[in-house]
């Protein structure tokens, strides 16, 4: 319970970073964005929401850093986070909710798959050392340098046409409106199939290295020796024995690198112009929209903070080392 | 004290293959009887351990077996060799049989499941027929037995201090009523009084249930106190093999007599330490003739020209013991 | 977006005992290197790293076109005047390609740079000064870990206006130094603790000559593991900046030529000229270096070495495989290997001793 506490004041403190970088950026933006479009939508802008975009990028002249960054805070408790440029007048909130259940589904699922696979596939190879898998491993290792999306931009590119079963863009058919129905359901689950895959190929190759590596580690442990000698069956002495402790590396990597993935996976959004938050951003960058770009950013650190909890409460249950005695 | 329960034939073992390899273990042989202590000492890298965990093939790669056998007597039946088992019989064979109790209790149990759960493991694999409820009250038999409250069934390794670990494993060797318990430095992560106290308990043990045990340390003054015989190894090869009461009082090879200065003893009349010059040979270039020859304070003519085989000595007592050395000439070659 | 592997379990506590690596002591070192240049797949890994590098630098003048210039043959397929065809403009894109190189390794190398002394900096710091100053420095490390260091790097770049490539390169080596950093803590905590750095802290040495002798030539293959992974993660991040159109698209590099690309449809065209050469390029630049890893990863822990020869013949013809848990048995015939004769019966006493040198006790 004790460590659990201490994860959780960590995660709070790492979101309290993040938040407080994210009210700094903006103040090195060259010029008065939020001025610029004022002038554009003259008359259409309430004076409340000028006030929330100037608190956004502190160009309030007369109010203290200080003060700003009080304001700051308030306003992000209330779940404002300002009027998105691209999407005007929509909030960025309201954009940032349509958009985030899509990346969560197809990143976490695609995620969770590929760790279970790779980390399976990465017990093979490290116990059959020697045997068929070690060919898995130069092909792991390029695919692993492969760039997510450019692994996209090759799969549009075999994989789709006019009577191609896969869809090359968007996260459903046009035509329809999203509901719970038998239309749009499977509809939407057509369309991330081959985003899925890609995430999925250009993220397993890392679990299998890294859990074969482990694998071959743990594997000259005494434990494993032992596990021998008693004839346990092979079965048991690779999963039980050396599976099991080779996995607890393995989850806090998974805990770790959650960062490097998410990045890599919002651009595949991109490239199947996925309605998700990576898609969003990118508009965003496109329309230098800088509030939809910090809101983007908030929600996605806060979403790999809250999977970073999570492991680390799988590595709790995992590992009898970090559960407190009694 | 007569029946062998498990017989070494000429056991080689190598590191490696082809030209690199390092003989780790060189035509070895060795008969253990059946209710007896054997200790089997000698320095690091002597091939005790590989010649230990060679005899029932639990080396890593690149370690391979090149030749020999390794003859069990089974309680009932005809003796056989475990070499030539298949992985399934050896997998049945092992535990079952020969039990071993391994160097360094920090690591030996899984740091992942709970103590019960590794003792159970064993009868799960060896007696499926078990119920549930008889694996667990026979893996509380056990802790009871090695002195540890049955209660702690549940605690994890890491909740368990090092001499308790090592009482774990020795438990879990017993578990299966095996005829043969190969100990490999079983206690040198312990402090001296816990070393004698496990040691102590299991000749206890041993004369309670009538196994055997190879007893394998470099620690020549344990091995007199707690062994009925003993073989000392320099090289991959054994120098001398005879009673702990002769080798003790009257060694005949000089590396036997080295190994003896170099420990203080227990009991008995006090002695000077000595230690033995130079350190202990390169197995990948091994010597010419006896391996011993350059560190040997009394090395002769036929010493760096031929290998000596183990034989009986001439001395009076020389029927229960042998020994290989030029300094001893031996009748008949045994093995 | 490769994980490190030999260095997770290090920053594991508690399972550090099971990936010590066998760090040799200085005198060592230089045999140690040796060996590593003999690894195979290291050797494969720096040679087509230095064909990269070499590009980098004589890549603009072998061009054989300007990559900006426009020509007649707009998107055309492969051919003897442009071996990897043309874009919407008629660039040449073997041009581009060769021209951009400079720019991937320049930001790939100097962001790296730039990680790792940040890294060394703070990580060996917090292992061999402990206290406070640890607990503060862990917990920084710990923060960029987590946050998602992509969007992060695209959000900063996005504020920057036309940003040059060293600019591009310093933000991604600000924000990614925390890996390595964790890893070099857990590595300095380790080393700390052995025999021969105690004794130097003992006999009263300085500490910066501590860590400048004693501590940093035993990180060396840490510190470049380390490295290697940010260069990495560097060119795969500016390959993404330079394709999402967040920086600016007047330098080439390979990001830019994925993003004219994609803009102009060149998958509607089926241009795959335009798309693939780009793609290879990075992906296997991405392989030489995470060979060059494997390679230092398998030089710190041996464990990881391939196997060698894992099939071998029986005396009767059977192949068995290595593996652990059942020794291989060649042969169990109970013959000697060594032919040994008995011991005649010689008279130590009246032999000649064998002359030798004593040997020093």
């Amino acid at each position: 319970m004790k460590y659990f506490l201490q994860r959780l004041a960590f995660y709070l403190f790492t979101a309290w970073a993040a938040i407080t970088l994210n009210f700094f950026i903006p103040r090195m933006i060259p010029g008065d964005p939020v001025q610029a479009l004022v002038t554009k939508y003259q008359g259409q802008l309430s004076s409340k929401a000028i006030e929330s975009l100037y608190v956004l990028f502190g160009l309030d002249k007369e109010a203290g850093i200080w003060d700003e960054y009080v304001s700051y805070w308030k306003q992000l408790l209330s779940g404002d986070l300002g009027l998105s440029f691209t999407f005007f007048p929509t909030p960025v909130s309201e954009i940032i909710s349509e958009s985030l259940p899509w990346t969560l589904l197809l990143v976490g699922i695609t995620t969770v798959i590929s760790f279970f696979l790779g980390t399976g596939l990465g017990v093979l190879a490290g116990w059959r050392r020697g045997s068929w898998t070690d060919g898995l491993l130069p092909v792991t290792t390029f695919l692993s340098s492969v760039p997510y999306f450019w692994l996209g931009i090759i799969a549009i590119y075999l994989l789709t046409g006019p009577d191609s079963f896969f869809p090359s863009s968007g996260g459903f058919d046009s035509g329809l409106v999203p509901a719970w129905d038998q239309y749009f359901v499977p509809s939407a689950i057509q369309h991330s199939l081959l985003p899925a895959l890609t995430i999925l190929i250009s993220s397993v190759s890392g679990w299998i290295l890294s859990m074969r590596n482990m694998m071959v580690t743990v594997s000259s442990e005494d434990y494993i020796t032992v596990a021998h000698a008693k004839g346990l069956s092979d079965r048991r002495v690779a999963l039980s024995y050396a599976a099991r402790n080779a996995l607890l590396p393995n989850v806090s990597g998974f805990a770790l690198s959650l960062g490097f993935i998410v990045g890599g996976t919002l651009l595949v959004e991109i490239v199947f112009s996925y309605p998700g938050v990576g898609f969003a951003l990118f508009q965003a960058l496109g329309a230098s929209d800088y509030p939809l770009m910090q809101g983007v950013f908030l929600i996605i650190t806060i979403s790999v903070l809250v999977a970073n909890l999570l492991a680390d409460i799988a590595y709790l249950l995992l590992d009898p080392r970090t559960r407190k005695e009694g | 004290m007569t029946q062998p329960v498990l017989e070494i034939r000429n056991l080689n073992v190598e590191y490696g293959l082809g030209e690199q390899a390092v003989r780790a273990v060189r035509d070895v042989n060795l008969t253990l009887h059946r209710g007896e202590v054997l200790g089997l000492a000698g320095e690091s890298g002597s091939g005790k351990s590989t010649l230990a965990y060679g005899l029932t093939r639990l080396l890593a790669p690149p370690g391979v077996i090149t030749g020999g056998q390794v003859v069990y007597h089974p309680e009932k039946g005809d003796p056989y060799d475990v070499l030539g088992l298949s992985d399934r019989e050896l997998r049945s064979f092992r535990w079952a049989e020969t039990a071993i109790v391994f160097q360094g209790a920090m690591n030996s149990l899984n740091p992942v499941h709970k103590i019960s759960t590794q003792l159970t493991d064993v009868l799960r694999a060896h007696e499926p027929t078990m119920s549930e409820h008889s694996r667990n009250a026979r893996a509380r038999e056990m802790l009871k037995l090695v002195g540890i409250s049955p209660d702690r069934m549940d605690a994890y390794p890491h909740q368990l201090s090092g001499g308790m670990r090592q009482r774990v494993m020795i438990g879990m060797a017993l578990i299966l009523q095996p005829q043969v318990v190969i100990m490999d430095e079983p206690t040198t992560a312990l402090d001296v009084v816990m070393q004698r106290q496990i040691l102590g308990q299991l000749i206890e043990l041993r004369e309670r249930l009538g196994f055997s045990v190879i007893f394998i340390t470099h620690d020549l003054s344990l091995l007199v106190e707690f062994s009925n015989r003993i073989a000392i190894m320099y090289g991959g090869r054994i120098v001398e093999e005879a009673p702990a009461g002769s080798i003790y009082r009257d060694a005949l090879h000089p590396y036997s007599k080295g190994l003896l200065g170099s420990f203080p003893a227990l009991r008995g009349p006090r002695r000077e330490l000595t230690g033995i010059p130079g350190s202990p040979p390169d197995l990948k270039g091994m010597p010419t003739g006896c391996s011993f020859h350059p560190r040997c304070p009394k090395a002769f003519d036929p010493c760096a020209g031929n290998i000596p085989v183990l034989g009986r000595p001439g001395t009076p007592d020389g029927s229960a013991r042998t020994v290989a050395c030029w300094l001893h000439p031996t009748e008949q070659p045994v093995g | 977006m490769t994980i490190p592997t030999s260095s997770i379990e290090q920053v594991i506590p508690g399972q550090g005992s099971m990936a010590q690596p066998e760090t040799g002591r200085p005198a060592k070192a230089k045999r140690q290197r040796f060996r590593f240049v003999s690894n195979r797949k290291a050797t494969t890994g720096l040679v087509i790293l230095g064909v990269y590098v070499l590009l980098a630098i004589i890549g603009p003048w072998i061009a054989p076109y300007d990559p900006g210039a426009r020509g007649g043959n707009l998107v055309q397929p492969p051919s003897a005047d442009h071996w990897m065809g043309t874009t919407h403009l008629g660039q040449d894109v073997f041009s581009q390609l060769l021209v951009g190189t400079r720019s991937v390794m320049f930001v790939g190398f100097f962001a790296g740079i730039v990680a790792t002394v940040l890294s060394v900096l703070i990580g060996v710091t917090a292992g061999y000064v402990g206290g406070k100053t640890d607990e503060g420095l862990s917990a920084l490390s710990n923060v960029f870990l987590v946050i998602p260091a992509l969007p992060l790097i695209i959000i900063i770049t996005s504020t920057l206006e036309n940003a040059e490539d060293w600019l591009i390169a310093l933000v991604i080596g600000l924000t990614s130094w925390s890996w390595n950093a964790r890893v070099l803590r857990a590595q300095t905590l380790s080393l700390r603790r052995r025999d021969f750095v105690e004794a130097s802290r003992a006999s009263g040495e300085r500490t910066w000559r501590v860590i400048g002798f004693e501590l940093l030539p035993n990180l060396t293959a840490v510190i470049a593991s380390g490295f290697v992974g940010t260069v990495i993660f560097a060119v795969l991040s500016e390959i993404t900046l330079a394709f999402i159109g967040v920086t600016s698209n007047t330098t080439w590099n390979w990001g830019t030529i994925l993003f004219w690309a994609q803009g102009q449809q060149a998958l509607a065209q089926s241009a795959w000229w335009w798309f693939v050469p780009a793609g290879l390029a990075i992906a296997l630049l991405g392989t030489a270096l995470s060979l060059i890893n494997f390679g230092i990863d398998e030089f710190v822990s041996p464990r990881l070495r391939s196997a060698g020869k894992t099939r071998i013949k029986t005396t009767s013809g059977r192949t068995v495989r290595m593996r652990i848990g059942f020794t291989p048995v060649l042969s169990n015939s109970p013959e000697p290997h060594t032919r040994a004769r008995p011991v005649p019966g010689v008279d130590p006493h009246g032999a000649t001793p064998v002359v030798r040198k004593e040997v020093a006790p």
